[in-house]
């Protein structure tokens, strides 16, 4: 059994790049057989929303993703693990959140990327506020019973 | 101990964080909650409805019966909403 690899999780305002990210974590491995990527998008349905705010608890954020991304490596046999979360300012369109899962097999990627999201919704100290395009003030974004039911599923 | 305030506890508030001194018969985060909620209007607008706040201690998730215990930091929020 390969020695548990370290999750790389980093809590920034700049963007980041999806491809740059994967080669970053495939750089020199032969032993990866499947790499899950999920990437969550800033999304407006109507044409009201400007842009969203995201606030977030500097340190409690990093600490509960790593939290997280340890729970995964207990579930799965991860290979590699990336995860990043942005705050500050994002218009739609714009990416949010990163999670990268590698493992020898699918089923286990597929698996721990799903997890990942579904815990860093309900668990990691982010909040986001609404502002609308129409320059009235917007609200916080509640969160939705079907977060915590998708988290609640791999209790 | 610091009090850090997040989202709209911390609108209602009108604070981001403060250094608190709650007396020694505050045990719980609950009890910790009724103690802010006293504090004034926007406090006891913040904690109106204790079903909808978050808490931390030392950037852990706690329990409203959970002990603060020598916690140095709490944080209050509204249920996340990341991702």
């Amino acid at each position: 059994m390969a020695p548990r690899p370290t999750p790389a999780v980093r809590v920034q305002a700049e963007d980041f790049d999806l491809g740059r990210e994967q080669a970053l974590l495939t750089r020199g491995r032969r032993d990866i057989g499947a790499l899950v990527s999920f990437v969550g998008l800033c999304r407006d349905e109507d044409g009201a929303l400007e842009a969203l705010e995201l606030e977030h608890y500097p340190g409690m954020a990093e600490a509960e993703i790593c939290r997280v991304a340890d729970d995964a490596l207990e579930r799965w046999p991860l290979q590699a693990l990336t995860v990043i979360h942005r705050f500050g300012r994002i218009q739609p369109g714009e990416q949010i959140v990163l999670v990268l899962a590698a493992a020898r097999h699918r089923a286990d990627a597929f698996a721990a990327a799903e997890f990942l999201m579904d815990f860093l919704k309900t668990r990691a100290p982010f909040w986001k506020k609404e502002r609308r395009a129409d320059g009235a003030p917007g609200d916080w974004v509640n969160a939705k019973s079907e977060d915590d039911a998708a988290a609640d599923r791999w209790r | 101990m610091k009090a850090l305030y997040f989202a709209w506890v911390r609108e209602r508030i009108g604070l981001a964080e403060e250094e608190i001194a709650p007396p020694r018969e505050v045990v719980t985060v609950r009890e910790l909650i009724d103690w802010l909620s006293a504090r004034g209007e926007g406090y006891a607008a913040a904690f109106a409805n204790p079903a909808t706040i978050r808490a931390a201690l030392d950037k852990m998730h706690a329990a409203p019966d959970a002990p603060i215990g020598a916690a140095r930091e709490i944080a209050f929020f509204p249920p996340m909403t990341g991702g």
